[in-house]
């Protein structure tokens, strides 16, 4: 019992990063109708953006190690545990947090500008080019990030105060043995709080709506006088924030390092495929649904009866439905299929 | 006049028949001269630099991809053994290693050259890169690591193409085990030591009562050092309650330390390595396992193969942690002063510990070359075989003639808690002599195959 509902918690946890990714995803599909392969990137590219908030957080006087006398070895000490003392100390522990701050608008100009720059002349031009545009830009993204910030990972601590685990079997009444990270918990409320805000603005926003009814109909909209196609590019980078502020929050659970972006892009397609290409509800659904199988199949009991099982339970479960509903769980008819 | 004619009826034909067999009866013969053989003593050989002026080394490390840093470092140290081969720079270990026939003036009076290959750490990749080396660059000897399953399979495909294959970092018992060459040798110790060197050293930190929970890598080195760890910590009594495979760069392995939680286990193996190592140690911090008592005692997260690198990616994590590494550049003998001196003023950090390896290799294959008085692939592996030195920083070692294995000292080592520089981040706890760390030759099976191919 207490380790399924840990498998539950992890796949809670795995499917809001999935969830959060493949919604990105799914709304510059339904909107822009372009095959978004730099999704990913955009992903790492959030992450980086609290590398480097931490890196300059962390500006350090360097005093030099003389005992080392072959190459310059050096101990730091941050400019703001200098200069504030305790309080600067707190900024640096808060530094993922705080990263959000920057993460919002560099992100959204990231957004904009990739848009506005390159995706744009692709949005008539077939899917095969569009992914192989995007998937080049994605290329590009994470050499620029290795070449700045190196090939290994570079860890990112989440603040002291909820760096430890919470007993959440003691609340739930199970073991005292069953125990999940503070973070992750943070990490799930974020993403559940952030697809909640991204629905709302579409549902209950003009803004939301009118973009709503460009997805479903855009001549008719723009016959209406609406400048959809600025619209749009709005939502590409409204996208990009959602998945740049994913990349931020998921710092401490996994440290980032520049391939971030590619390891979470195939699974983030298979969830979007498996909800539906374009359909909101269906890419969130899918998200938690493959999250939670993905973690369940990893259980020793499972393994022992189906070896592997954890490692090719996404794809399976992703030919099994597109064998039943090939549309996907909520896809809707015509999507891709002109 | 019938004489006349018959002299007069000789045909070309006949002459030339005439002289062929005349030929054929001298080659069986064996007594004539075979002058219009070109370099008829001599056998030929792959990567023969003939009576150019240089020879060419391949280095194929990985430029791109998750061992990308690893692999750069390697090849810092490559240029460095070049550098110092050909006579430039403070010379490094050659000053140092015992007993040394270089001279400073290249190989066999030949200025060393190099190629560089990236194999991405895929093994398909590195076989392409280090094939491209052999066929197109024409090298003497190919060298670079980072992943056992890379390195076997570049050994393999150097076996069969009769080209020296020195390997850099790869840790499997199998590279020198079942899948051994004769054209492959290994300075880096394997998991079998790891296991030896490690368990004297948890049975005086965490007693002889633990049982311990591993996760593995799922492919042949994590295969290896689970079934070596394994078997060295039930020597000291430990009991092992479980051994997980996980995929390679599986990232998130939540799933696979939640249920170390409830296992009774009160220490965790991690049997990963590099981006994998630490993502599963940062994890398991969080997961709350080092603040945990289980069974009256500590639980304890043990890293049986560690590095300063990823002592890095895991920053805070990594603090107390015990695992083994090949070489720390914090060593004090003359060999690891001298490397470390010359790799420090040239790149300005201290060389990884894959870097000393790779290092150390290029250093001993060109002697090799050298005491063989040439390239022939057979007669350098002659003098590989067996090979005794010291002053390449880790004791007197041997590079065993049965299957290429170098036997040296181990260090075990410890996540520095209070570290004095950026660079001071592994704390050596035991310098393990040879002697510990030593197996029979024919324990991990195997054959090397023919020295000419």
């Amino acid at each position: 019992m207490d380790a399924i509902f840990l498998q539950i918690l992890n796949g809670l946890d795995k499917g809001g990063a999935y969830a959060l990714i493949a919604l990105g995803l799914t709304l510059v599909f339904g909107t822009l109708g372009v095959v978004n392969f730099a999704h990913g990137a955009i992903f790492m590219m959030g992450a980086f953006c609290a590398v480097t908030l931490e890196k300059l957080l962390t500006l350090s006087v360097k005093v030099k190690d003389e005992s080392v006398t072959f190459f310059d070895a050096y101990k730091e000490t941050p400019y703001l545990e200098l200069w504030f003392g305790d309080t600067g100390t707190a900024i640096i522990d808060w530094s993922v947090p705080l990263s959000i701050i920057l993460a919002i608008p560099v992100m959204l100009l990231i957004g904009i500008v990739m848009e506005r720059s390159l995706i744009r002349y692709f949005y008539k031009r077939p899917h095969a080019e569009q992914i192989l545009v995007t998937f080049g830009l994605a290329i590009v993204l994470q050499e620029l990030v290795k070449a700045t910030f190196g090939a290994n990972p570079i860890p990112q601590g989440a603040p002291d105060i909820v760096s430890g685990s919470a007993a959440v079997g003691a609340i739930f009444g199970l073991g005292e043995a069953v125990v999940y990270p503070w973070w992750r918990l943070i990490y799930l409320a974020f993403s559940l709080v952030t697809i909640g805000l991204v629905f709302s603005f579409l549902h209950f926003t003009t803004y939301g709506m009118v973009v709503r009814a460009g997805m479903a109909d855009r001549e008719t909209v723009e016959l209406l006088g609406i400048n959809i196609e600025r619209r749009f590019t709005i939502v590409f980078g409204i996208a990009a924030v959602v998945a740049g502020l994913a990349g931020v929050m998921y710092t401490p659970v996994l440290p980032p390092d520049y391939h971030l972006g590619m390891d979470f892009l195939v699974l983030s397609f298979v969830v979007v495929v498996v909800g539906g290409m374009g359909s909101l509800p269906g890419a969130v659904a899918a998200g938690f649904l493959l999250g939670i199988l993905q973690s369940f199949s990893s259980m020793t009991e499972v393994k022992d009866i189906f070896p592997g099982i954890d490692q090719i339970i996404i794809y399976l479960v992703a030919v099994v439905i597109l064998l039943t509903r090939p549309r996907g769980l909520l896809g809707r008819r015509g999507v891709m299929e002109s | 006049m019938s004489e006349t004619k018959l002299i007069g009826n000789v045909s070309r034909r006949t002459i030339l028949k005439g002289s062929a067999a005349t030929t054929g009866a001298a080659l069986i013969g064996g007594t004539f001269p075979m002058h219009f053989i070109k370099n008829a003593h001599a056998q030929t050989f792959r990567g023969d630099p003939g009576s150019a002026a240089s020879v060419k080394l391949g280095f194929n490390v990985p430029q791109t991809g998750p061992y990308a840093d690893e692999g750069a470092d390697e090849l810092r140290a490559y240029q460095l053994a070049v550098k110092h081969i050909n006579g430039e720079g403070d010379g490094g270990m050659l000053n140092t290693i015992k007993p040394l026939e270089l001279k400073g003036n290249g190989i066999l009076g030949k200025k060393v050259e190099f190629v560089t290959g990236d194999t991405q750490t895929k093994s398909d990749a590195a076989r392409a890169s280090a094939k491209r080396m052999i066929e197109k660059d024409n090298v003497a000897m190919v060298t670079g690591g980072s992943s056992s399953g890379v390195a076997i399979a570049v050994q393999g495909l150097c076996q069969e193409m009769g080209v020296i294959f020195m390997a850099g970092l790869t840790h499997s018992n199998d590279t020198t085990g079942k899948d051994k060459k004769r054209y492959g040798f290994r300075h880096f110790f394997n998991a079998y030591m790891s296991g030896q060197a490690i368990a004297p050293v948890l049975l005086d930190e965490y007693g002889n009562e633990r049982r311990a929970y591993h996760l593995t890598a799922d492919y042949t080195w994590g295969w290896t050092q689970e079934e070596s760890i394994k078997a060295a910590t039930e020597n000291i009594g430990w009991e092992t309650v479980n051994t997980v495979r996980t995929p390679v760069g599986a990232g998130d392995f939540s799933q696979y330390i939640t249920p170390v939680l409830n296992s009774g286990a009160d220490v965790l193996i991690l049997n990963h390595y590099g981006k994998d190592m630490v993502n599963s140690l940062t994890q398991a911090v969080q997961f709350g396992l080092r603040d945990k008592q289980v069974n009256g005692k500590n639980f304890e997260i043990v890293v049986p193969l560690y590095s300063r690198l990823m002592a890095q990616g895991a920053g805070e994590a990594a603090k107390g942690i015990l695992g083994t590494t090949n070489w720390h550049w914090s060593l004090t003998d003359a060999g690891s002063q001298a490397f470390v001196k010359s790799f420090g003023q040239e790149y300005g950090f201290p060389p990884s510990q894959a870097a000393h390896t790779c290092y150390v290799q290029t250093l001993l294959y060109a002697n090799a070359c050298e005491m063989a008085g040439t390239f022939a692939p057979w007669e350098v592996i002659k003098q590989l075989e067996g090979f005794e030195f010291d002053g390449a920083g880790n004791g007197p070692t041997l590079y065993r003639a049965e299957d290429h294995q170098c036997f040296k000292d181990v260090l075990v080592v410890r996540g520095k808690e209070n570290p004095q520089s950026n660079f001071d981040l592994l704390e050596v706890v035991k310098n393990v002599p040879r002697a510990q760390v030593e197996y029979p030759a024919d324990m991990f099976g195997g054959e090397l195959g023919p020295y000419q191919v």
